[in-house]
């Protein structure tokens, strides 16, 4: 414990008077009851995690309920992406990584060296913050999560392009064009044709990592529509930095603030009666 | 439940705008520095004489490319065009008779007599021309200095001939006969009607018999050779008392007498038809009036320059064009064709790029996604990057050494025991200069690979190993596919840089003359063992190792130019396929 605090990272210059030095931060996350009461898919058990000395999280403790969207809310840097990026292990390309604690796919651990990463990796979609899409055509694109199992059947091939596009709501938009090469969409478009990818191998929780940075209102709005649809069917963790978005899609928000989890529970709850001083500011924007 | 989400922001934002509200004047007011007016931007700080000197960097660099090109381009496309004969009366000193010229004029100079006159007087410069005088059989050089002061006339008479001919050179003068089985039937302009009218029917005939003699006996020949082969390799596994080596010998006997039968007849027939060919014959006579005759059959091209209009030069251009294009070389590669060495240079280079590249994007791939970055890898890199500063040649001395004299006699003594000590691959040959090469090369390919895999951005990586994707499944259909265009690019460069590449191509299979090209009929079609002719070391051949320099001189402009353009060809058609991907690919972003 003595040498973690030595890692800390130096509170910010110049931030706004009210924000508080992460030491400050002392006292454990505020979990809304509501949560507990939910079935979960994914449970974060006390997990901090290292780059190289510096810690970017801190015993983040939470679970993700099934068929729910969970935001995660936060000022930037404060750990957003690398705590979604652990949820599928995406931050093992990075060196020098260090983690403690554990999370838990359906009570199965995904933490440690001889978890089939892969495998897990095709449990769970992910849509970035930057639309990816691959230098291949569109029908390619939504298929290749197939493609890199060996599935080579047309007809399989054919249902999940048309499946997958539908719920991005993209098909009517590029049904004539399947062929084309995607990077030819528009930056809205491409983001759809990432979500069509990310849930084509029907996966089990979709991460999306601020789907709607880098888009304009309209096809932002398009997106928000998109994840409430999925939630019918997926469970969704998506990290915004928006507070307006977090209230208009998701269940559930949690608020990390320095690489630690302030308080988690029912969007409304957190938005209008917060239960912790720091929630409270960071809603009226007095935090980051 | 959706209205409920939108609420609780609401009331944030509210909160958002009070607290900004207050503070905004602030900014606003207050002492902004006045604004300076008429006070412009010191030239230093805007930078401006900084980009001159780019600007002026770079005009120069155009002009020495364009320079370059220009002259070569210019020289290149000359060398071809029909040149007056020009005849010069010269009296050497002033009671002499004047002696007689006829020739091309190369060129005019000034020069200066060394040394000072008795008087102390600097002579004073004088002017003289090169004339090609060409007729090597009686004058025993082709050109000659006329000092311009001792000209006392210049003339260019209208029936002054260039007969281009297979030996000794250009003939330059008059024609006087034509003869048919050596009665003359024509003197005069009848004479050079009547050979123009025939000489087409004797080249025919001639080029038939040639065939002949190079494709149909090569092939009894090489029969011949294959029958020894398989003696041979009967005496190498059973030995030479066997029985099995008796059947062989008796059995091959009976074979090689059917050849021998074969080769007379047909060395017969072409001798006959050659005997055919050469009964017309052109009596023609140097200027000073020694008289000489030419065989139809052995001259390729005869006209008359200054009687010759537009047109006519323009037919003796594209002729000559389209024999440089098409022949094989004559007169020690100074004249002729050269296609036996555009072959060799495309060959050579696809070869190349089609053994570079695998090499090179395999080596960039381990180096930049596998291999872990430390000084080991950076070490590496470094002399992966120096070994391009090596000198060319020290890579033909290993492609030798190694390639030619271990691998290749190493593959000799397993496959081809019974043609030595005639080495197959054991010598320099098409393969081993390709790949020679290709090493040389290779770091190109490498270092853009490199650049290019690097340039592909994270976020698709990460995009695919995401999808559950493993590390080359990732490399294979994303980050090479997107690569590709910029690994392209590389093996652009390489061939660039490979085609022009002469010093280690000569140890290692170039030859000044190859008798057979390494693609033909014969199984099995491309001869990677063969020996082969390249346009770079043609230019070497003809420019620095000829008879005369002076002679081969345009010859070199011209295969500079050919040069040239086959690499542009070759680059150009990669640039298409690279362009076809990109678009493929790449429809923009927006
Ligand atoms: N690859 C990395 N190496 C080192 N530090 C990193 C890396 N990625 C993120 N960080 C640091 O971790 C902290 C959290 O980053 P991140 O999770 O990206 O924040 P957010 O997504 O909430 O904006 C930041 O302070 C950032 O500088
Ligand atoms: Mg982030």
């Amino acid at each position: 414990m003595a040498t973690r605090t030595r890692l800390l990272p130096p509170a910010p210059r110049g931030g706004p008077p009210s924000a508080q030095a992460p030491d400050e931060i002392t006292a454990p996350a505020t979990i809304h009851d509501e949560i507990l009461r939910e079935p979960a898919v994914l449970e974060v058990d006390r997990f901090s995690l290292w780059y190289g000395p510096r810690q970017a999280l801190f015993d983040v403790g939470m679970s993700v309920p099934e068929k729910r969207v969970i935001a995660l809310l936060g000022p930037s840097g404060c750990g957003k992406s690398t705590l979604i990026r652990s949820l599928n292990r995406l931050n093992d390309l990075i060196p020098n990584l260090r983690t403690s604690g554990d999370i838990r796919l359906r009570g199965e651990s995904v933490i440690g060296p001889d978890v089939d990463v892969i495998n897990l990796r095709k449990r769970m979609g992910m849509v970035f913050q930057k639309s990816n899409p691959f230098p291949m055509s569109i029908y390619e694109n939504v298929v290749f999560p197939l493609r890199i199992d060996g599935i080579g059947d047309k007809v399989v091939l054919d249902e999940t392009v048309e499946r997958a596009l539908r719920s991005a709501a993209l098909w009517e938009e590029v049904k004539d064009r399947l062929q084309q090469s995607a990077l030819a969409l528009s930056g809205g478009q491409q983001q759809r044709l990432c979500i069509a990818r990310a849930i084509a191998a029907n996966p089990e929780v979709v991460l999306m990592d601020e789907p709607c940075s880098a888009l304009d209102p309209i096809a932002t709005a398009k997106i928000e529509d998109l994840i409430l649809e999925l939630q019918q069917e997926y469970t969704v963790v998506i990290v915004t930095h928006n507070m307006q978005q977090a209230s208009r899609v998701s269940d559930y928000t949690a608020l990390l603030i320095f690489g630690r989890l302030i308080e988690y529970g029912p969007t409304a709850d957190i938005f209008q009666k917060p239960r912790r001083q720091e929630t409270a500011d960071y809603v009226q924007g007095r935090f980051g | 439940m959706e209205a409920a989400r939108v609420t609780p922001v609401e009331a944030a934002q509210r909160a958002v705008a009070s607290a900004v509200a207050p503070a905004a004047p602030a900014s606003g007011a207050g002492a902004q520095p006045p604004h300076r007016r008429g006070r412009r931007t010191a030239l230093a700080a805007a930078g401006e004489p900084l980009v001159w000197l780019l600007g002026a960097g770079q005009v120069l660099a155009v002009l020495m490319i364009a320079g370059l090109l220009g002259l070569i381009f210019y020289q290149g496309f000359r060398t071809f065009w029909p040149r007056p004969l020009v005849q010069m009366q010269v009296r050497t000193a002033p009671d002499a008779p004047p002696q007689r010229y006829l020739g091309e004029v190369v060129r005019h100079e000034s020069y200066r007599l060394t040394g000072t006159a008795p008087d102390g007087a600097v002579p004073a410069a004088e002017r003289r021309s090169l004339l090609r005088v060409g007729n090597y059989d009686f004058y025993g050089d082709d050109f000659r200095w006329i000092p311009e002061l001792g000209v006392v006339a210049e003339l260019r008479p209208a029936d002054a001939v260039t007969i281009e001919r297979l030996e000794w050179g250009p003939f330059f003068g008059f024609v006087r006969e034509y003869r048919v089985d050596g009665r003359t039937v024509a003197t005069g302009e009848a004479a050079w009607r009547r050979f123009q009218a025939e000489h087409g029917g004797a080249r025919g005939q001639w080029a038939r018999a040639r065939r002949m003699l190079k494709h149909d006996l090569g092939r009894v020949n090489r029969k011949l050779e294959e029958d020894r082969l398989a003696l041979r390799r009967v005496e190498l596994a059973h030995g030479r008392d066997s029985a099995e080596y008796a059947d062989a010998v008796r059995e091959s006997a009976a074979g090689s007498a059917r050849l021998q039968e074969e080769y007379r007849r047909i060395q017969s027939q072409a001798e006959a038809l050659r005997q055919e060919a050469e009964r017309t014959s052109l009596v023609v006579a140097e200027v000073g009036g020694r008289e000489k005759e030419l065989k139809s059959a052995e001259i390729v091209r005869a006209f008359q320059p200054n009687a010759l209009g537009f047109t006519g030069k323009l037919g003796v251009y594209f002729s000559r064009w389209w024999e440089f294009l098409s022949a094989e070389p004559r007169e020690a590669n100074t004249e002729g064709g050269v296609l036996p060495a555009i072959f060799g240079t495309v060959a050579m280079t696809l070869i190349m790029a089609l053994l570079v590249t695998p090499f090179g994007v395999i080596a960039a791939l381990y180096l930049r996604e596998y291999a872990r970055q430390g000084w080991l890898v950076s070490v590496v890199r470094i002399a992966v990057n120096n070994l391009a500063g090596v000198p060319s040649i020290v890579f033909g001395v290993f492609g030798l050494g190694f390639f030619c004299y271990v691998i290749g006699a190493s593959m000799d003594q397993l496959f081809f025991a019974e043609k030595l000590p005639n080495p197959t691959f054991g010598t320099g040959g098409l393969m081993w200069a390709s790949l020679t090469l290709a090493l040389l090369t290779v770091p190109v390919v490498i270092v853009a690979t490199e650049e290019a895999l690097a340039a592909v951005p994270r976020s698709l990586r990460e995009g695919a190993f995401a999808c559950g994707a493993s590390k080359w499944q990732v490399i294979r259909r994303v980050v090479l596919p997107k690569a590709l265009p910029g690994i392209m690019t590389g093996v652009v460069l390489a061939m660039a840089r490979g085609a022009g590449e002469v010093a280690p191509l000569m140890i290692t299979g170039v030859v000044k003359l190859a008798p057979e090209l390494p693609l033909d009929g014969e199984f099995p079609f491309l001869h990677l063992n063969r020996s082969f002719m390249h346009l770079g070391f043609h230019i070497y051949d003809v420019g620095f190792q000829s008879r005369n320099a002076e002679a081969g001189k345009p010859m070199v402009f011209t295969t500079t130019l050919l040069l040239i353009c086959v690499v542009l060809l070759l680059n150009i058609s990669v640039i298409a396929v690279r362009t076809r991907l990109k678009r493929k690919y790449e429809s923009g972003y927006f």
